[in-house]
């Protein structure tokens, strides 16, 4: 065991999964000397060599589309997107190949490949560099989509990703990279794959949410606590495949949901949470579904940032509201 | 212009394969048309979805694909049926793709050779990465990818012959430029003087070869295939030939082009050249012609007894093929369309 950030589990993944499998390799911008932009892939290359820690071009959709190539002939490809907002060159490579060569081929030929990208704002970068677009991963067949809020997941999930017979888009919350630390396993084990966590349990309400806002829920659920309203915390981990039994169960247990998300509100995927529990738990509920979300705007530079972050107290007056309900 | 047999079918270089391959090739290229007129053919009966068809283009496929070992990677498009069955791609699950059928993209287990791309462009990175992980792992096996002079106009073809020239790829880019994206003609893809000088920019050899003379695209493919395997990298090649057919089944070139300009492209017919080369040297007489025709026909109309003999595609094929296994979350939605 050893105390490590989020980054720092990341990067302990990535050596562990290069280590253990000659097949994998990490390909990237800045992803050798450098060690990235974020430093997750720091010393790989000292370690493993430039044949398997490979710097790219400037060109993510190349970067995606050659990873795609080695996937199919055998290797199992760790492409590293620098932000999330640069991701969209690549899309096309995404959607259109990575996501669909398993259906098109009927399983003659995937892609078992991971792109990973920081995710997420609140750290004053400047414009695309704090995007949560998970949405647009998450509505697309064939792709996985993995967002760790700790240490523990972070590796245990990029393992798990890496090891995926099918393709997994890695979002990781820039905001939590260095928050905290915890005690990570050494050596090689995973999470699964498609499970929720339920970090609090509670009784009176559902708190659903996923990657950096974790960090609100969490002191929202505190905050809730000194009242006495014993709030339940799920942090999905997967958004694809989505864990809808343990979302069902909690929300079917405490009658009241609130999901929270950072993105823009509209076509988020909280709104795909909150269609879930009305079809599949509307006759358990006692208030309706609150949904807590940046907003419809572009994410603010610097200066005006803090006014689109949904806050801790924006989550605790919407729980409060199911109960008022 | 890399050039060796003239519109005479006489040679004007060196023959760089013998008479018994020319006229195993010339079977290839006779075959590949029979079942490019049966494609235009099955398309208006209603039989296939939208055919592209890739008649007067036989040579730059069958030629190039000749070039290749069993075990190399080819990545190609929805005009390439030549090339890919030279590859061991069948014509039965050729066909299958163009009916509307997702079996179609799944060759047999020793044939690497990708499904059909059909966004333009986007697979020639494909190609790269392909070639890359051959590379990387030590093995001799290059990749091929084919493309059109449309597909250059694309960002992602700077992208893949940028990552070809910088890590020295063992990739075989090869352009049929057929003069026309649907109804765009060459000039207003590129304003370069040929599409294979475009190789300079990227540190690699390029060249452009008469794509209807089948020793001259035999000979640059060999060429640029024996570099790639001897750790020298990528090549472009630019194979110029001449759609004579429209764009898919749902094309009208009358639009865009004069139909004269179709009829003097039957003077440069790729096939025909092959042929008289095989009478200057006494290899083909009539019997022989009917004999290689006849194959051809019964061939292809057995491929198209194959693939009209499947039933349909099943939930389960569609369900099934999303992820290796079915998630719980599609699992629940399959039920919905079974019941």
């Amino acid at each position: 065991m050893s105390e490590l950030t989020l980054a720092g589990a990341l990067t302990d993944a990535l050596a562990t999964a290069l280590d253990k499998d000659q097949r994998v390799l990490v390909i990237g911008e800045d992803v050798g000397q450098t060690g990235g932009v974020f430093r997750i892939t720091d010393g790989l290359i000292d370690r493993f060599g430039d044949q398997r820690v490979i710097d790219t071009p400037v060109a993510e959709s190349g970067i995606v589309g050659a990873a795609f190539g080695m996937a199919v002939a055998g290797l199992r490809p760790v492409a590293e997107i620098q932000f999330m907002g640069f991701s969209y060159p690549a899309y096309d490579q995404i959607l259109s190949h990575v996501a669909r060569i398993r259906n098109r081929s009927q399983h003659r030929f995937s892609a078992p490949m991971v792109i990973r990208m920081p995710c997420g704002g609140g750290f004053g970068a400047a414009e695309h560099h704090s995007e949560s677009t998970e949405a647009i991963y998450a509505h697309i067949p064939g792709l996985k989509v993995v967002i760790p809020a700790t240490p523990y997941d972070a590796k245990g999930l990029l393992l798990a990703a890496i090891d995926s017979p099918d393709p997994v888009i890695f979002l990781e919350p820039i905001r939590l990279y260095r928050l905290v630390r915890e005690e990570v396993p050494e050596g090689y084990y995973t999470v699964e794959i498609g499970k929720a966590r339920i970090e609090a349990e509670g009784t009176d309400v559902s708190i659903i949410t996923w990657g950096a806002m974790t960090h609100e829920v969490r002191e929202a659920v505190e905050q809730l606590a000194v009242d006495g309203i014993s709030a339940e915390m799920i942090d999905l981990r997967t958004l694809r495949p989505l864990d809808e039994d343990t979302i069902i169960e909690s929300v079917q247990k405490t009658g009241r949901a609130v999901v929270v998300q950072e993105a823009p509100k509209t076509a988020g995927f909280g709104a795909e949470i909150a269609a879930l529990i009305g079809e599949r738990a509307l006759y358990s509920l006692q208030a309706p579904v609150e949904r807590v979300a940046g907003w419809d705007t572009t994410i603010p530079l610097k200066k005006a940032e803090h006014r689109y972050m949904p806050t801790t107290g924006a989550i605790v007056a919407a729980a409060r509201r199911t109960l008022d309900a | 212009m890399r050039n060796i047999l003239d519109l005479e079918g006489r040679l004007v270089g060196e023959a760089p394969i013998d008479i018994d391959t020319t006229r195993r090739l010339y079977r290839a290229l006779v075959e590949t048309r029979a079942y490019d007129k049966k494609g235009t053919t099955l398309q208006r009966q209603g039989r296939l979805a939208t055919y592209a068809p890739l008649l007067g283009q036989e040579a730059a496929q069958v030629g190039s694909a000749a070039a290749l070992d069993p075990h190399d990677w080819m990545v190609a498009t929805y005009r390439d049926a030549g090339a890919m069955w030279m590859q061991g791609y069948p014509w039965e699950v050729l066909l299958l793709s163009r009916s509307g059928d997702e079996r179609g993209g799944r060759p047999p287990v020793h044939v690497d050779v990708l499904p059909p791309s059909i966004t333009v462009g986007a697979h020639m990175i494909h190609a790269v990465g392909i070639s890359w992980a051959e590379k990387l792992q030590g093995t001799d096996r290059i990749a091929i990818t084919y493309f059109g002079d449309g597909a250059t106009s694309e960002g992602d073809f700077h992208e893949a012959m940028n990552f070809a020239g910088v890590f020295k790829t063992p990739t075989v880019f090869l352009c049929q430029n057929n003069g026309y994206a649907i109804s765009m003609p060459r000039e207003r893809q590129t304003a370069s003087d040929t599409i294979a000088q475009k190789a300079d920019a990227y540190g690699m050899v390029g060249e452009q070869v008469d794509g209807n003379d089948l020793f001259a695209v035999y000979a640059s493919t060999k060429e640029a295939v024996d570099r790639a395997r001897a750790g020298e990298g990528a090549t472009l090649i630019e194979a110029v030939t001449y759609r004579v057919g429209p764009h898919t089944t749902n094309d009208d070139p009358g639009r865009y082009r004069d139909p004269e300009e179709e009829r003097m492209a039957l003077d440069r017919d790729p096939i025909e050249r092959v042929r008289r080369y095989l009478e200057h040297e006494g290899a083909w007489d009539t019997d022989w012609e009917e004999s290689v025709q006849a194959k051809a026909s019964t061939t292809i109309e057995r491929a198209v007894e194959l693939a009209e003999s499947l039933s349909p595609p099943s939930p389960e094929d569609i369900f099934g093929a999303v992820y290796e296994e079915m998630s719980p979350d599609l699992r629940r939605q399959f039920e919905q369309v079974e019941s």
